[in-house]
Parts: C-alpha cells; structure tokens; sequence
C-alpha cells in the first residue's frame, strides 16, 4: 500500500464518518407528498383554527398535503368518523387534539395498524392510542416562566400575591407548586408570596378579590394571575386604581383580551404557549415518523423547521418549549 | 267504495314515498362509487352503519310514538344516563350482564315516568320530554359528574368494535335489524299496529272502536325508554367510555330520520321500511360527504335541508290533490248547475 492510497482511504474515513454525523437523526429527508389530516377538537373554536393553521404552515413546508376536518361539536364519539375516514382515505398521517382521552383509541390503534401516524396535541389520548404527544407546555416550565417574569419586573424584592382560579384546581395547583419551587432559589430570597387569592375563574369574584388583594397589603409589588379569567379581571381593575403602573400584574391569558391592558402599560409582559407553534411542531413530528425518521421514542431527536430541535421525552411526549412571552412590541402579531 | 278512497290512497301515497326513498338510496349508492374509490370498500360500509346504529336504535320506537301524535325528545338523553349508569356500575366492580339489565331496568322506568306524565295528566308529550331530556342528562351528570369510565372489558369492546364474522356488518347493528324485523312485524302484521295506527288517524275513534289507548301509549314510551338505554350501552362499548355527556343532541338526528322516513308530524302515517330507507340515506350522504372532505356545517345544512323537505313534501302534494279535487267538484257543480239551466 503507497502512502498515497493510505491518505486516500483516510480521506474516504473521515468522510464517511463526516457524513454519518451530519445525517444522524436530523437531516434525513422527508418523504415528498405525505397526506396529513389534522382534526382539531371542533372546528370554527378560534384557538383550534390557529394551531390547525400553524400545522397547515408546516405542511406547506414540508411539501406536504395538509387539510383540516373535523366536527362542528365536542362529544367524545364527534371526532370518530373523521379518524375513519383518514384510514379510508389513506391518509399518512393523522394529527389530533382528542376531545376524550379514551373513546378514541380503538379507533387510533386501528388507525396505526394501518401504518398511520398518529400525532395527538393540546390534550393527549391514553399512551397506546397515538405514538407521540405535542405537549404546548410543561406545568415546570410555566411555573418557573411566570415568577422570572415578575422577578424581572418588581426587581426581585418586595410582597407579591397570586390569584388563581379555584383551590382545588390541578393545573393551577400544580403551577403554583412549581412556583414556590423556583421561588426557592437563592436569586429569589427577597421576594415574598404573601397570600394565594382564589377568584374561581369567575370575571366579578376575581375582580373584588384583586381589590381586597390590594388593600389588605399595601407593600404589595406584584400579582401572577395564572389563569386568563383572574388576569383579565385583575387587570381591569387595576387600570383604572391608583395602583396602575406601581403594582405589577402578569400571567396566562391571551393576546385579545390583555391588548388593551398591554397598550396601556397595565401589563408589561404576560405569556401563553403560541397555538400555532403547536400544530405546526405536530405536522413536523408527524412528517418525521412518517418518513421513518424516527418512531417516537423516548431520546430520539428530530428537526422541526423553525422551531429547531425537539426531543421526545418520557412516554412519547415533545415539549414545545417555554410559552411565548407577550409585550407591548409583539402582541400585535397574534391574534387568538 | 267512497269509503275505501281515501285508505288507497294513502297506502298509494305511502308507497310512493317509500320507493323515493329506495331510489333515493340507489342515487346515493352511485355517488358515492362515482365520486369516491374508497366508498364501496369494506371497512368503509362497516364504519358507514356502525355510525349511526344508536340514532337507528332509538328511531324504531320513536316512529311508533310520532304515528300515534306524539313525541319522545328525552332519548338522547336516556343514552348518557343509561351510558353513565354502565360505567357507574362497572367501576364499583358489579358484574357486567347484571349492569347491563339493571341499565334496561332503568330505562324502562325513565319511559315509564314519561309515558305516567302524558297519559295519567293528558301532558302534551312534547312539553314532558323536553323536561326529562333535561332531568335524565341531569341525573346521568349527578351520576358520573365529569369523569368518565373508561376500562370495560375487552369482550364487550370487541362486541362494540367488531364485524359479525366474513361480513361488513358490524355486531351491534345485528341488534337493529333484528328490532327491525320485530318492529316491522309489529306495526304492519298485528293489531297493535292496527291501532298504533287508529289513535294516530283519529283518537276519539280509536278510542270507541275499543282501543286501550292509554297503556298502548304507555308501552310504546317504556319501549323507547328502553331501547335508548341498550343504544347507550351500545354507546359505551363502541367507545370503550362512558361518559354524562354522551350522545348529546341524538335525538334530533333520530327525529330528522323518523320525518324523513315518512312518519308525518300530523301522526297516523309511516312506515318502519320507510323509516329503514331514511336512516340508511342519511348514512351515505354523510359518509360520502365527509369522505369528499366536505366540512362538518354543510353535512348539518344538508341534514336539515332533507327534513324541511321530507315535511313540507307530503304537506304540498296534499295541497295540490285537494285544490285539484275542489277544482273537479267545481267543475262538476258548473256542469250540473248548467244542466239544469238548460232544464
């Protein structure tokens, strides 16, 4: 063997080695002409038609058919002829956000038999009924988002409060306990939740329980109002007291009923997850594992257009990251 | 032979009906194959009845109760109690064939209470249903609240899943066309059916050729009573879930099939063949409209469409057969009035 021929199988090596690394998991091609059905909950729901739609964008990315069909109600049988149909149609793959976590899955499983992929978002099936899950939000990364953004704001120090919805709530519990969690954290320590408020997700009691809020203390610096009704409520308030613009408000809600609040410095920042981003990661997820890319399992990662990376998780779930944070600069771009 | 007039009629006008119907069905068959490959598959005529065997179920004995000029809106309703009970029962572990009869109990009682309300006080069935449309659904939200049941066996899923064996035709659709037969027989080829008719066509005679109208009446809502309970059983197994909210806004859909089939609001008139016909023809339109992506609102328009139709139909062709007939008297009278001048 010349030296030559050596540096030349050398070469060919490393360029093997180059290329198999490029490819790995991420850049293998997606099969042209896939057919995608998304069936939201109902269709004309203006949150269902924004995250349909940011599925459809991906699509259209992706080369793909998409269209969108569903029920115009949200009983538990609604979305079955739509599934049935997809398997008659023989579509490829199959994006859901299930309005029954159970009543679905004969009908999913028949439909993955029948090599359909099966991408569930917003609200999940039972695992066996779908191979991945589009999770719009952890309950971790919520809870931890919402008391940054506030830290942010009052400085980190001073009281502040929280008005949530009802007290036995789960998802409000669960955010609020992982609040208190990241609350722990020594760049906290001057920060102080003085009272937990409940406004029972009805617009009067929130609004009566924000004034009593503000009474009861009067070093009050801030409120998180995790829940789109207690934020609405409390920002109506709290535009038109003495305490506009010295008591920080923010939370979960959406961008059309806070854009008067955000306009007129009521709040600064709050956050949702952007339903378009959710549809549009399902339509990649599904294009993936219809590809044979990746089959959904727990640690494979896979490219999702302008979202970058995703990774499943545990029992086939992709988080689609921190929710979107919303501000006097970009909420004019949404409209949900 | 003045007498026999109008029966012909009727039975002639009944037929036409019915074989409109049939026609309609072979118009929508062809559609179907023209418009889409996939519509004449197997699986597919499998997932075309199993979608409406419950609306089916209840329709049988709704049909009965419009001929006899009344109504029962509370079915759907008694499918989510009858659903909710299941699941209830199953998940404080109570055997399944036992749940499933005391599920039948209940909603021969719940029909018993609509049929006590309209025959003991003379209610108008119309107003009593409307109230237990809103009670049953009420008690089968005290009953489950809004959790759902979900882990029934897989026996009885497979039952509300499967094919009857080497054929297209779901399992639970066996239990429809047997009730059919039944109450085909019963309605055209005995004396019930002979007076379910009478009290339809005319009460008080009905009532003094020595007809029991008010048990008669009694057990056709028992009878509803209990079949939209099997059609909530059906429910539950075919989705593996029992849930309150349960085929809400059924009845309307078992309503549409029952005027479309040719049962007339006025009552007396209808046939369970018709009623078979009209059931299957909104079956198709909606399997092949959605199999052509046609969005969930046009199906409505399109549903809602036929029957408006279906009713205003019969009421024009008699419209015009009696201006016709006032037209010939008319005639006749000239004639004979100009006879006599002529005199």
């Amino acid at each position: 063997m010349t030296k030559n021929s050596l540096i030349r199988t050398f070469t060919l090596i490393c360029s093997i080695t180059f290329l198999g690394a490029v490819s790995y998991g991420q850049d293998k091609p997606i099969k042209k002409d896939l057919k995608i059905t998304s069936i939201p909950k109902n269709i004309n729901n203006p949150y269902m038609v924004i995250q349909s739609g940011g599925a459809m964008d991906a699509c259209k990315e992706l080369g793909a058919e998409g269209k969108v069909v569903g029920p115009s109600e949200t009983g538990a049988s609604a979305q079955v002829p739509y599934i049935n149909t997809a398997i008659t149609q023989h579509q490829n793959a199959l994006l859901i956000a299930a309005n029954d976590p159970n009543a679905l899955v004969p009908y999913l499983k028949k439909a993955m038999s029948q090599k359909i992929t099966v991408v569930t978002l917003d609200s999940d099936t039972a695992p066996e009924g779908r191979n991945v899950f589009i999770n719009q939000a952890s309950s971790e990364g919520i809870g931890q988002s919402l008391v940054q953004t506030l830290a942010k704001e009052i400085g980190n120090s001073g009281d502040f409060a929280i008005l949530s919805a009802t007290p036995n709530a789960t998802n409000q519990n669960t955010w609020i306990k992982y609040m208190q969690e990241e609350l722990k954290k020594p760049d906290y320590k001057d920060m102080k939740l003085v009272k937990i408020a409940y406004g029972n997700d009805e617009d009067q009691k929130s609004f009566t329980e924000t004034q009593g809020l503000l009474q009861a203390y009067p070093n009050l610096k801030g409120i998180i109002s995790p829940t789109s009704v207690g934020i609405a409520a409390a920002a109506r308030y709290i535009s038109t007291s003495p305490y506009k613009g010295k008591v920080a408000l923010t939370g979960l809600g959406t961008p059309n009923q806070l854009r008067e609040f955000v306009k007129d410095g009521t709040i600064k920042e709050f956050e949702l997850w952007n339903p378009a981003d959710v549809g549009y990661l399902a339509a990649y997820a599904a294009a993936q594992i219809a590809s044979g890319n990746i089959q959904g399992k727990e640690g494979e990662t896979f490219a999702a257009g302008k979202l970058g990376n995703r990774t499943v998780g545990k029992d086939g779930v992709v988080l689609l990251g921190p929710p979107t944070v919303f501000n006097a600069d970009n909420i004019d771009k949404f409209n949900f | 032979m003045s007498q026999n007039q109008p029966s012909t009629r009727r039975l002639a006008r009944r037929i036409s009906w019915e074989s409109m119907l049939a026609v309609l069905v072979l118009i929508a068959i062809v559609g179907g194959m023209l418009l889409n490959k996939d519509f004449p598959t197997v699986d597919n005529w499998s997932n075309l009845l199993a979608n409406f065997v419950e609306i089916a179920l209840m329709a049988l004995p709704l049909s009965l109760i419009v001929i006899t000029n009344e109504i029962d809106l509370s079915v759907a309703s008694m499918l989510g109690l009858s659903s909710s009970l299941l699941g209830f029962l199953w998940a404080y572990k109570l055997a399944m064939p036992l749940a499933i009869v005391i599920c039948l109990v209940v909603g021969a009682l719940c029909g018993a209470l609509n049929g006590f309300l309209v025959v003991r006080f003379r209610l108008p069935s119309l107003a009593v249903t409307i109230g237990t449309l809103a009670l049953f659904r009420g008690f089968a939200y005290i009953i489950l609240g809004d959790k759902a049941v979900a882990d029934f066996p897989p026996e009885y899923a497979e039952f509300g899943l499967g094919n009857v064996p080497f054929t297209f035709i779901p399992s639970p659709f066996v239990l429809f066309i047997v009730l059919a037969l039944i109450f085909w027989v019963l309605l055209h080829h005995t004396t019930v059916g002979r007076s379910i008719y009478a009290i339809g066509g005319n009460q008080t005679a009905a009532r003094f050729s020595g007809v029991n109208i008010s048990r008669l009446k009694m057990l056709l809502f028992i009878a509803s009573g209990v079949i939209s309970a099997l059609a909530g059983i059906v429910f539950t197994f075919r989705f593996s879930s029992s849930r309150a909210d349960n085929g809400t806004g059924f009845e309307l859909s078992a309503i549409a099939a029952v005027f479309l089939g040719g049962v007339t609001v006025q009552g007396g008139k209808g046939t369970v063949t018709g009623v078979v016909l009209s059931l299957l023809l909104i079956g198709i339109i909606n399997n092949v409209l959605t199999l052509a992506d046609v969005a969930s609102e046009i199906l409505r328009i399109v549903t809602g469409s036929l029957l408006i139709i279906s009713i205003l139909l019969p009421n024009l062709i008699a419209a015009t057969q009696e201006r016709f007939r006032l037209m010939q008297r008319q005639r006749e009278i000239t004639t004979l009035g100009g006879a006599s001048a002529a005199k």
